[in-house]
């Protein structure tokens, strides 16, 4: 007991003498979390819009204001000819053209329909067809008035039929916020890079420097210097923990809902089966480089894809999906979405908890087992 | 001077050819990484999973739901018959939205009023979220149509549309995100290779002391820079053309533009991109650093700054301007320009101003403190 707490003595006097070092554990993680949370968008808040109004009447008007009135319509340009259009749209200035035809009012005078050109720059397919939605409604919404106008006039009290009409309420994120949905999910992405960085860095250094040797003499044991490099590192991994959750509490402002104990056990079964990660590049790679190019390339960047952070599980094909039940990452961000935004705890997450506990220890099992406390 | 470069490019090309480890992470992942964006990633919105707790149990409430369900759009998953378990529903994320039909719907249709049809939406994901809010917008305006027709219909009459909305989507008629992400992913793939493979291999000579042999040959800076660069830009057009092959051939994505442009923007993007990779290899000193420094620079930036994914145009002005650091930014403006829209050079001959002042601005540095550490020695 007594040489594993001299071990993570030395290990954290280490971390504490390596001053740049200090400075990158720490700094990276946060200016990582403040970065990407304000970088990692995905509302379409703004269409840009380009209008053709060939017909520049008062019902015309009445539509392009009712448009504008969303909020999400931006109108940018006031194009005069289709030549013009198709420059806006080829050189990707504006996202949707709409056309108004020359007989706009006149039709609807009439009780005719009137045709609606809309030319969408489609090539962001997401962003593309949520505008379409939010022209769909539009022009849902001024239909229905123009009706109930007609209705109004010819004096018809009753309607024609029963009608449906949608009730939506959103919850946990009522204004459907990207930011608030991203937040805690780079939380664990930013949490999950420093922890296995570290640890795969911190057992090939002193292989790479040479010190390895020099506690291969010692009579330490191997579980011993296992524990002693793995405890410091759990010690480091929870302060950042610690340090990303204050910045989402006070700097994004986003609350924990859920029980914040619970959050922060999961939160280390985490760590544990990232260092459990870390553990195993170090012991497959014989330089730093080989192990920081492993743990980016092979390792962190299919599991950030796939991991639920930005692109839903849901979406992904059935093969895609069961690859995402082998990664920790997973399993965290349902865990920190639940309790941070439902407010659930671990009744509703026992699956996940369990999953996360059995995943980090059999992780770390493994990879011990590969350790050898050997001279190659 | 002829000579000489091509001996120095030579020699990195036997080097490459040797560390087939290197080789295979340059032209392996880039494959891997398309197959993991074409297939796994993809911000089509379907098959929303959805519980109905229908109090009415009526025949319009089961055409509604046979409506929902018939399009590939919403998928059911339970009717429920209480109240209280939309929560848990919802909280487990066993179902992305709850139906909730009135006890009084079908009375209320028949006595021609307005009925409201409630929509529980987990809004944890707002991208989703929103998505869904607009097609349950839809699909009950179109069952209401539905009806009105009907009714129309018993009474001879036909049902009047105002406004026929016909929305056109160019370039991407099937609006796929594939077509999208493709230019945003080549754009990561060369500037991985190129930023961290020229700065570590610079780096790695340092570390090695073989650049002492390089100082000592009657070889200048600018010949060992530009023998050095040569194999990498090779490197990097290669992998261009895995990408856009595989693309063509995986996801059937055709360059509709000029190819002649497309080289021409490239060239200047890896100009831009093997600039910065130099002025890294000139300040650090171990492929440690060099690694640290490109990544912190180029890859993490060209993934999340640089507009493949989230917008430029949605973030904060601070971080707009910090947009600038990544080439990519500006290349993945002209890829798409090319490849999708098959636009001309008009479209972003701008763009590649900016690449061409970056590459510049990031060789003038390189020189400056080149010259400055070779004073100090």
């Amino acid at each position: 007991m007594k040489t594993i707490y001299h071990f993570i003595i030395k290990e954290l006097l280490q971390v504490k003498r390596d001053k740049k070092m200090l400075v990158i554990i720490f700094m990276a993680p946060i200016l990582q979390l403040i970065f990407l949370g304000y970088a990692a968008n995905m509302d379409v808040d703004i269409v840009h819009t380009t209008i053709y109004d060939q017909d520049k009447t008062e019902t015309s008007r009445n539509f392009i204001e009712s448009l504008v009135e969303t909020g999400y319509f931006k109108i940018d340009y006031n194009a005069n000819s289709y030549e013009e259009i198709t420059e806006l749209l080829e050189h990707g200035k504006t996202l949707v053209a709409i056309i108004i035809p020359k007989d706009f009012e006149k039709k609807i005078n009439r009780r005719e329909t009137t045709q609606l050109q809309t030319l969408f720059e489609g090539s962001d397919a997401s962003k593309a067809s949520m505008a379409l939605g939010y022209i769909q409604g539009v022009s849902t919404r001024f239909s229905q008035n123009l009706i109930m106008e007609t209705k109004d006039k010819l004096g018809m009290k009753i309607s024609l039929s029963g009608s449906l009409t949608p009730e939506v309420r959103v919850w946990y994120n009522p204004e459907m916020k990207s930011r608030i949905f991203m937040v805690p999910g780079i939380l664990g992405l930013v949490l999950m890079i420093s922890t296995i960085l570290w640890m795969s860095m911190a057992i090939v250094r002193e292989r790479e420097i040479g010190t390895m040797e020099q506690l291969i003499v010692t009579p330490i044991k191997k579980y011993q210097l296992l524990l002693g490099k793995l405890i410091p590192f759990t010690m480091i991994g929870f302060v950042i923990l610690l340090i990303v959750m204050i910045i989402m509490v006070l700097w994004f402002g986003i609350p924990v809902r859920g029980n914040i104990f619970y959050l922060l056990f999961a939160a280390l079964l985490f760590i544990l089966s990232n260092l459990g990660i870390g553990l195993f590049i170090s012991t497959v790679s014989k330089t730093q480089q080989q192990a920081m190019m492993a743990s980016v390339f092979a390792l962190m960047m299919p599991m950030i894809y796939l991991s639920g952070f930005a692109f839903p599980i849901e979406n992904m094909p059935k093969f895609f999906q069961y690859i995402t039940y082998a990664i920790p990452l997973r399993y965290f961000i349902t865990i920190i979405r639940g309790v941070v935004l439902k407010g659930i705890g671990i009744s509703s997450l026992w699956l996940e908890t369990l999953i996360l506990f059995g995943m980090g220890v059999s992780i770390l099992v493994l990879s011990a087992n590969r350790f050898s406390k050997k001279v190659e | 001077m002829f000579n000489r470069f091509t001996a120095i490019a030579k020699k990195e090309i036997k080097q490459l050819r040797r560390d087939t480890r290197m080789l295979f992470i340059i032209f392996f992942f880039p494959i891997v990484l398309l197959i993991i964006f074409g297939y796994a990633i993809n911000f089509d919105v379907k098959h929303i999973k959805i519980a109905v707790y229908d109090q009415d149990k009526s025949d319009y409430t089961r055409e509604y739901v046979n409506g929902l369900i018939s399009s590939e759009y919403f998928d059911l998953v339970t009717y429920i018959q209480d109240e209280s378990e939309i929560k848990r529903l919802l909280d487990e994320k066993i179902v992305q939205a709850v139906v909730v039909f009135p006890s009084n719907l079908s009375r209320k249709l028949l006595s021609k009023q307005e009925v409201k049809v409630q929509y529980l939406i987990d809004g944890v994901d707002g991208t989703t979220a929103r998505a869904i809010q607009n097609y349950v917008n839809a699909a009950t305006y179109n069952y209401s149509i539905k009806l009105t027709k009907e009714y129309l219909a018993v009474t001879g009459k036909n049902l009047y549309v105002p406004i026929d909305l016909q929305p056109r989507f160019w370039f991407n008629p099937e609006l796929q995100s594939t077509k999208f992400l493709i230019p945003g992913l080549m754009g990561m793939i060369l500037i991985v290779t190129a930023v961290i493979s020229i700065s570590l291999s610079i780096v790695r000579e340092k570390e090695r002391g073989t650049i002492e042999q390089i100082n000592v040959s009657p070889l200048s800076s600018f010949e060992f820079i530009l023998g050095k660069t040569i194999p990498y830009i090779l490197i990097s057009l290669i992998n261009a053309i895995i990408v856009l092959l595989a693309g063509y051939i995986l996801f059937g994505i055709v360059i509709k533009g000029n190819m002649f442009l497309l080289l021409l923007g490239t060239l200047t993007f890896l100009f831009a991109a093997l600039g910065l990779g130099i002025f890294i290899s000139t300040v650090a000193d171990s492929q440690q650093v060099a690694f640290q420094a490109a990544n912190v620079t180029s890859l993490l930036p060209s993934f999340i700054l640089s507009g493949f994914i989230f917008p430029v145009e949605t973030m904060p002005i601070a971080i707009q301007v910090l947009t600038n650091i990544t080439p990519a930014k500006f290349y993945i403006v002209i890829l798409r320009a090319i490849l999708l829209r098959g636009a001309g050079i008009s479209a972003f001959w701008n763009q590649l101003i900016y690449l061409g002042i970056f590459g510049a601005i990031f060789i003038t540095l390189a020189i400056i403190v080149d010259k400055r550490s070779k004073g100090k020695n």
